[in-house]
């Protein structure tokens, strides 16, 4: 069948190829059939840009009327996130004005000055003025890019410590993710890649004999308490992942022999996200397709409603099962997460003797 | 005597009495055209073999569970029923960028024209060093072979993305393709640079010191001072990839740390303690961005020639065209951290390489602006040439203007790996260079085989590629900002994206579309090399020497003396001349002055 259906294709193609020649063809009647663009291939052509603008524009539009709810431009769930959103914003105003003009002007000069004979060109081969013109806008445009893009990274990057930050170890294996707290003292225990003890369940290289390892607490689930900076320190045990939660704008690499880190604050919880229209609006999109695609989707095993949740992806090439290499992130009250945390076996009480 | 043995070394010039065989004339040539000719065609061979991968991992993207007899047909035990297997996937990801930047983009592209043009367009009657020449040409075949055995090696070819980071690229047990798909990755690539390197050094040394009587350099052809610059970013920036490649083959075979510390893998702790992968990240794009200023260099020469020539005007602002190569060639050199803004460096040094990055947009857009002043008030030829040349100056300004959201080391946090960049530099370096190359070897087929392409099938193919080209990138930008991340296998395992799906089938169809419309040039192509239209001897009425010399190749390019030079390339169109192009070989009327440029 799908054979078939190539085949049919390719045929379809090779039609279409063979009729557009004969149209060209034809549009050739009367001029010598010269291997070099006539007036007439400059009128067509000419036409033809005008309508590749049109293409370009519309192009555009589309791609903003069905893919333009742009999660990541929108509803952040970090204090950091408005201001990576805001400079997005700024940039792609910016970046559209200049498309729109530059393509305007490219395609519509290829338009009204096709080549026609007998037609003089004009010997036009240098203008100061103009050039200085367009260098120095966009050095100001930029400089003012640079300027706010800079401050808004030194601010994300340079974590306040003194603000006494959750401390919260993010761990990559191939192909999975853990998350280790520091417990009562907020702590991390020492660790290595080296002290792993498979046979005691010591799956992440804890040094047993650290008084702060004691407490420590291991999860396959993320959860944050609200309005609460986390500094993540990441660290991976075989290669490169790198640690992506596209809804706090945060990302870094887990990078094996060292340890890397990122902070923010998360300010939504998953629960009032839920309730966030856009969200339900996009979930609700999402459950409509898996309706209309049910046999796949349980096929794979899934469940077929799809309900919203902060998600931690693998997005560093790892290896064979990269694509699915998630966790679940969590963000809750204090009291939730409090709550939670007293149901997690300490990393002493997890060995196996 | 002496006047004998002075015709004797004037006929040696021209080469006429030397009998070739065969094999001296179509294999082991040292004549720089027909080496142009053997890297266009083993580029097109392998970029036939890319483009094919990119249509079969699109199709996997599209319809992620489906048996497709395309994958059953080409991929063997890796697609048991049609199923392609993830670590598959990952391979053809990996060769795909390999091929399509360093076999299409850099030996296909700058290989061709640099050693076709840097000869006749100076005025020399073959490059510095013909032997070095054609050994540089037979390293990068027997790369390219090497490359395409180790597709088929058991335990599959590389797939460690064409970045190669280690430890994935280091360790066979973490992937598959980095046993000995790996090792042949790392060996074909080792002899590309020193097949690039001897190439690019001989580039150099024939600008500098074979060029005609009168062609100061600032004569010269756009097109030669991009090849220039280009051949001196290679030589600059190749050997260290070089040395990351050696370092890692130590790693790999010989127990050494460079790049690998503290890794467990496989229950077993491994040995290696110090290094650091965040290294070879920095070897890597020391010479990985710049290598995109190598793949598009050439393609902005050639298309500013072609912009003159088509539109029967001067390129405008030639010394501010020579100004922003340079620029832009120096700044290529100290921008590799924008790959790396979120590996773990110190973010002060990422404070650095945005500022560094975004200066890159300036010579960028003066050169956007000064081929959109090209074409204002010419008297455009729309021939298949000049088409693509235009659609690379749109790419290359869609592209481009992204880049200025992934240099800016805030926004890039959020979009770092997602399909936005991969919508980004497609369009930027991969588009635009394909557009450039395309746009070359329409201009300059007829000086290469003596024959026309077709340019209706020229209309076509570029009208259709045109459509996809945008069809296939432009929505990738919106997914990318959905958050997609790139080379996932498949994104069902997300319902989160499931909303992206029907995008991801369109765009896959754009790109099949995109992909079959090739096949017309193909045609085009070999077709016209043996029965195209023949052509006359300047057919674009174009001002540059290689239109001087005749027709049929002959061995030293002019029959006579060489000529000499008295004028800039771009004398199109000049007020007080009968015609509107005076080829720089024409000396200045009396009273006319050259332009002071």
């Amino acid at each position: 069948m799908t054979a078939f259906l190539t085949l049919i294709i390719v045929l379809f193609i090779a039609v279409a190829i063979w009729q557009m020649v004969k149209i060209f063809d034809l549009a050739q009647v009367g001029s010598s059939n010269s291997p070099v663009a006539t007036d007439k291939d400059n009128t067509i052509n000419a036409y033809l840009m005008m309508g590749f603008l049109v293409f370009i524009y519309a192009i555009t539009i589309i791609s903003f009327w069905y893919l333009g709810d742009l999660p990541l431009m929108s509803n952040s769930a970090s204090e950091h996130g408005p201001d990576i959103d805001n400079l997005m914003i700024i940039s792609m105003i910016v970046i559209f004005i200049v498309q729109t003009i530059t393509q305007f002007l490219l395609h519509y000069f290829a338009f009204k000055y096709k080549g026609e004979k007998g037609k003089q060109a004009l010997f036009y081969a240098d203008n100061n003025t103009l050039e200085a013109i367009w260098t120095f806008v966009p050095v100001i445009v930029l400089a003012g890019l640079i300027i706010y893009g800079l401050f808004t990274w030194t601010a994300i990057m340079n974590v306040d410590e003194s603000e006494d930050p959750l401390i919260v170890e993010l761990y990559a294996q191939q192909f999975s993710w853990k998350a280790r707290y520091g417990g009562a003292d907020n702590t991390l225990g020492l660790a290595n890649v080296r002290l792993i003890d498979i046979d005691r369940a010591n799956i992440l290289g804890l040094d047993e004999a650290d008084p702060n390892a004691q407490d420590d607490v291991i999860t396959t689930e993320l959860h944050l308490p609200v309005g609460v900076p986390v500094l993540f320190k990441m660290r991976s045990q075989d290669v490169l992942h790198s640690a992506y939660m596209p809804h706090f704008r945060a990302q870094m690499n887990c990078v094996p022999g060292m340890i890397t880190q990122f902070g923010f604050t998360p300010t939504v919880t998953t629960k009032d996200m839920r309730q966030n229209p856009d969200i339900q609006e996009k979930v609700a999109n999402i459950n409509a397709l898996r309706l209309e695609n049910k046999e796949q989707v349980e096929a794979r095993g899934q469940e077929l409603m799809y309900e919203f949740d902060y998600l931690l992806l693998c997005n560093k090439i790892c290896g064979k099962s990269h694509y699915n290499m998630q966790m679940k992130i969590i963000v809750e009250t204090q009291e939730e997460y409090d709550a939670w945390m007293k149901e997690q076996k300490l990393f002493k009480d997890s060995l196996t003797k | 005597m002496s006047a004998h043995a002075d015709t004797h070394a004037h006929d040696d010039d021209h080469g006429h009495h030397h009998k070739e065989t065969f094999v001296t004339k179509y294999i082991f040539s040292q004549d720089h055209k027909m080496i142009a000719k053997q890297y266009l065609i083993t580029g097109t061979i392998m970029g036939v073999i890319g483009v094919l991968m990119s249509i079969m991992f699109r199709m996997q993207i599209a319809w992620p569970e489906e048996p497709n007899v395309l994958f059953e047909a080409l991929l063997g035990k890796w697609a048991p029923g049609g199923v392609m297997d993830a670590d598959i996937y990952l391979a053809l990801v990996t060769i795909h960028g390999t091929i399509m930047v360093f076999f299409v983009l850099t030996a296909g592209l700058s290989g061709t024209f640099s050693n076709l043009l840097i000869p006749l367009q100076i005025g020399a009657r073959d490059m510095a060093s013909g032997f070095l020449n054609m050994v540089s040409y037979w390293l990068f075949f027997l790369s390219s072979v090497i490359m395409i055995i180790s597709l088929f090696v058991e335990a599959g070819p590389a797939a460690a993305g064409w970045t190669i980071y280690p430890p994935l690229s280091a360790l066979p047990m973490a992937s598959g393709g980095s046993g000995m798909g790996m090792t042949l990755w790392l060996v074909s690539m080792a002899i590309f640079i020193a097949s690039s390197l001897l190439g690019s050094l001989n580039y150099v040394v024939t600008v500098i010191n074979l060029r005609t009587k009168g062609m100061s350099m600032t004569r010269l052809p756009l097109t030669i001072w991009a090849f220039f610059v280009t051949a001196i970013i290679g030589i600059v920036s190749f050997p260290v990839l070089l040395s990351a490649a050696l370092l890692l083959i130590m790693d790999r075979s010989f127990g050494t740390s460079f790049f690998l510390s503290d890794i467990f893998i496989q229950g077993e702790v491994l040995h290696y303690q110090g290094g650091s992968p965040v290294l070879f990240e920095h070897l890597f794009w020391f010479l990985g961005h710049p290598e995109v200023y190598i793949v598009i260099l050439p393609a902005m020469g050639l298309v500013s020639e072609i912009m003159a020539t088509s539109s029967r005007k001067p390129i405008f602002g030639y010394r501010a065209m020579i100004m922003s190569i340079l620029a832009i060639a120096f700044l290529s050199t100290i921008v590799w951290g924008h790959h790396m803004f979120i590996s773990g460096m110190n973010p002060f040094l990422g404070s650095v390489f945005t500022f560094t990055t975004l200066l890159i947009a300036i010579p960028s857009a003066v050169k956007a602006f000064n081929w959109i002043t090209t074409i204002w008030k010419g008297n455009i030829q729309m021939n298949p040439a000049m088409l693509f040349s235009i659609g690379f100056v749109s790419t290359f300004i869609t592209g481009g203007l992204t880049g200025i959201i992934l240099g800016d080391s805030a926004l890039d946090i959020n979009v770092h790996d997602t399909y936005f960049v991969i919508a980004h530099f497609h369009l930027v370096m991969g588009i635009s260079a394909l557009y450039g190359m395309f746009a070359g070897i329409y201009h300059w087929f007829p000086k290469m085989f003596g024959r026309m392409l077709n340019k209706n099938l020229g209309y076509i193919h570029f009208w259709v590629t045109a459509i996809c080209a945008y069809g296939v990138f432009f929505p990738m930008h919106f997914i990318g900002m959905a958050g997609l991340p790139r080379r996932y296998y498949t994104n069902s395992n997300f319902p989160l994206f499931d909303d992206l799906a029907n995008a991801n089938v369109v765009i896959t169809i754009f790109a099949i579309i995109g992909g079959a419309f090739q096949l017309v040039y193909l045609w085009n192509f070999f077709y016209s090399i043996f029965f195209g239209k023949r052509t006359v001897q300047n057919p674009w009425r174009s001002t540059t020497l290689e239109w001087t010399t005749p027709v049929e190749h002959i061995h030293g390019n002019w029959e006579g003396d060489i000529p000499h030079v008295y004028r800039w390339s771009y004398d199109y169109s000049k007020p007080g001349h009968d015609v509107d192009f005076v080829p720089q070989n024409v000396p200045l009327k009396d009273g006319e002055e050259e332009l002071q440029h």
